[in-house]
């Protein structure tokens, strides 16, 4: 989808985790390395761009904190630096492009999830919802509790299972209601939360990330 | 879960208690609900202030300045308060409270006390005390009140009785009023509770309450409600004994300006409480003649010395966090195992044990970030969770989990031990993986804690190719 808008796209190699899984869960020693090998990886790119909202919120709310912790000056100012240039997909397509069409064709019935940390950590508002409004062939469908966590919340989800378990009852319950064939998002994790269930209940409904669907075309596949 | 202490000292583990709370399908309709009423209130007050985020704001500078500079304010509080009339006491701890506040109701000549805003005397169990010296105490606070004659406990710090219903508040007044034919209108059940407590209020001399905010500037102590019971037990008895931790402190009269503002919208969702009452020191022919307050510190001190722990302090006891949280919505309140429940009670309670307890509350939250967003302090507590989680694995040391989080962080820091992981892990997962009637493979079973995972969901097995693996064969610009 970005080479179809003319963009040169990029994958370091190198690149493995942001750290946020060890970062929230209590492992702070873990998770301070990744910095400066997140910084390493992506410092030589003119935007960064990551199909995730929480990790760019683990970026953006934690990184420079991280760096002054560890204290290394270069670093500091290699983050403070880097963080600007680095955006959650649908932000990098709504703020830093401008864009709401592009282009894209999804004939199915969907509905939107809005992941906690796009939409308190970076104020995503209704920019992914805009993005597919103008998805040619889309019935997008708005969702019961938008705001509502889907219970994932990393270690969470085993830590404390009967809750989470629960959460996302209510959540994929709000899903099936919409009667959508595909829930979408801006995170995985939250995807890979939702699906879990939508799976095991046997609904059929499937669960595609926000880029899955801007990248469809018609007469495509 | 009725009359099972709140203490976390000896309350099971949060993902236990959990479990059993919901198994309690009334209690969970009754959070939902209540939560549900007054988060849609809230919203509404809110929503018509324009400028709400700079009082947050406001609400966070004062509040931060005053823990900056606490002993400062509370030696101020002292001396005014004193000026006044009142008698400052100091209290180290729980034991020191509960004995300071135990002698002076003795020495008032009385063997009752009538009690309001009773939160802080939850946390040091001070009724449990006051009964061993043979004091009897009465709640006045219509939740409390339902909470006391239920042999209860409370699941919320504003609304302590949010877990009951209307049906259930009349049985308990039913059985311990005596009112066999009372009936469940919202009146009839607040005409008993105000016939049974208006006999208290005129019989008993001493009062005992707690305090919302406590003013160094003039030595006033400020308490906000609805009901008018507060006002009753503030101006009735002949002594009153205030109990207020020394977070409760703000430094001028002005203050309130801001901090009555964000209260009462953020906790009952009124424009302003029905009932505020402040009161400095003793006047002659007016009120109560004597007057104490303690000043507790309980842990506060370690709090305030932790520089990423102490914004925990700015809390001005709204429930707001409780109310928004999704993980409370599921469990209420008693699963926390401490008189302070939802975010602020998984961030307050680890910290007042000085994190030898409630080691599992800093990770009862998904990190959703409600409780941030309605704070009217801004208390950013998923922050302070993460701090504490940190806390809790430096002191747990090594274990499963460690050793795996460990390996995790290894295989992170190299680009050739994260490839040779994601090949092991198809390897390793291969034989849990199952086809799906779509021809797609899936895991229905994981071991150990994984487990939790598949109580009610499947897991997507790793791709045949993975991400890097495509990109890396397709060449530049998909050619």
């Amino acid at each position: 989808m970005l080479e179809r808008l003319g963009h040169t796209v990029e994958f370091p190699a190198g690149q493995t985790c942001c750290g946020q899984m060890h970062w929230n869960t209590g492992y702070q020693a873990e998770a301070l390395p990744l910095v400066a090998r997140f910084v390493e990886q992506f410092k030589g790119a003119e935007a960064v761009v990551v199909p995730s909202s929480s990790c760019v919120a683990m970026i953006r709310d934690h990184y420079p904190k991280m760096a002054a912790e560890i204290g290394d000056a270069r670093l500091i100012a290699a983050v403070e630096a880097l963080v600007p240039r680095v955006f959650e997909f649908s932000e990098f397509l709504t703020k830093r492009l401008g864009l709401e069409d592009v282009g894209a064709y999804y004939p199915h019935r969907v509905t939107y999830h809005a992941s906690c940390h796009g939409l308190r950590n970076l104020g995503l508002g209704d920019g992914p919802q805009r993005l597919l409004k103008a998805v040619r062939g889309i019935d997008l469908v708005e969702i019961e509790g938008l705001e509502q966590c889907c219970g994932f919340g990393g270690t969470f989800a085993v830590k404390n299972a009967e809750v989470s378990s629960a959460m996302l009852a209510e959540k994929t319950t709000a899903v099936l209601n919409t009667g959508a064939e595909a829930c979408t998002a801006c995170d995985n994790s939250c995807l890979m939360h939702i699906q879990g269930a939508l799976h095991r209940q046997r609904t059929g409904v499937k669960t595609v990330h926000l880029a899955e669907i801007l990248a469809g075309e018609e007469g495509a596949r | 879960m009725s009359g099972a202490v709140l203490d976390p000292t000896t309350s099971p583990a949060f993902p236990m208690a959990a479990k059993a709370a919901m198994g309690d399908t009334q209690l969970r309709k009754n959070v939902r609900h209540a939560t549900e009423v007054i988060q849609a209130k809230r919203a509404r007050v809110v929503g018509e202030m324009p400028d709400w985020q700079q009082l947050r704001e406001a609400g966070k500078q004062i509040r931060q300045h005053t823990m900056e500079n606490l002993d400062f304010y509370l030696e101020e509080f002292e001396q005014n308060c004193t000026r006044a009339g009142g008698v400052v006491h100091w209290a180290r701890d729980a034991a020191e409270a509960r004995q300071i506040v135990a002698e002076l109701v003795k020495a008032s000549g009385s063997d009752e006390v009538i009690k309001i805003k009773s939160m802080t005397t939850e946390e040091i169990h001070l009724n449990d005390a006051l009964e061993a010296a043979g004091i009897r105490a009465y709640e006045t606070d219509l939740a409390e009140l339902i909470i006391q004659l239920g042999q209860d406990q409370p699941s919320h710090i504003v609304v302590p009785a949010l877990h009951k219903n209307r049906q259930q508040i009349r049985e308990i007044f039913q059985r311990e009023m005596n009112l066999p034919e009372l009936g469940e209108k919202p009146e009839d059940l607040a005409d008993a509770a105000r016939q049974f407590l208006r006999e208290k209020f005129l019989r008993v001399k001493t009062g005992v309450s707690g305090a919302n905010f406590l003013i160094a500037e003039t030595g006033g102590v400020c308490i906000v409600e609805s009901e008018g019971n507060g006002r009753m037990c503030l101006t009735l008895p002949e002594t009153l004994i205030t109990i207020a931790g020394i977070d409760k402190v703000l430094p001028r009269y002005q203050d309130l300006e801001v901090v009555l503002q964000l209260l009462p919208r953020s906790a009952t969702g009124e424009r302003m409480n029905p009932y505020n009452s402040i009161w400095t020191g003793v006047r002659e022919g007016d009120g109560p003649q004597v007057f104490h307050v303690v000043l507790m510190d309980n842990a506060r001190t370690e709090i305030l010395a932790d520089e990423e722990g102490r914004q925990t302090l700015n809390c001005i006891r709204c429930g707001a966090c409780q109310n928004a949280c999704p993980v409370y919505r599921q469990t209420g309140g008693h699963a926390y195992g401490s008189v302070y429940a939802g975010p602020i009670g998984a961030i307050l309670t680890p910290q007042l044990q000085e994190m030898h307890h409630a080691q599992s509350l800093p990770y009862a939250s998904s990190l959703c970030g409600a409780c941030y967003e309605v704070c009217p302090v801004k208390i950013n507590i998923p922050e302070v969770l993460i701090h504490l989680r940190n806390k809790v694995v430096k002191q747990n040391g090594l274990n499963t989990e460690s050793l795996a989080m460990k390996t995790m962080g290894m295989i992170f820091r190299s680009e050739a031990r994260f490839r040779a992981a994601q090949r092991l892990g198809r390897m390793a997962e291969a034989p849990l993986v199952r086809k799906d009637g779509q021809g797609e493979g899936w895991i229905g079973w994981l071991p150990g804690m994984l487990g939790g995972w598949t109580q009610v969901r499947d897991l997507q097995a790793m791709p045949k190719e993975t991400f890097r693996e495509w990109w890396e064969s397709r060449g530049k610009n998909g050619n």
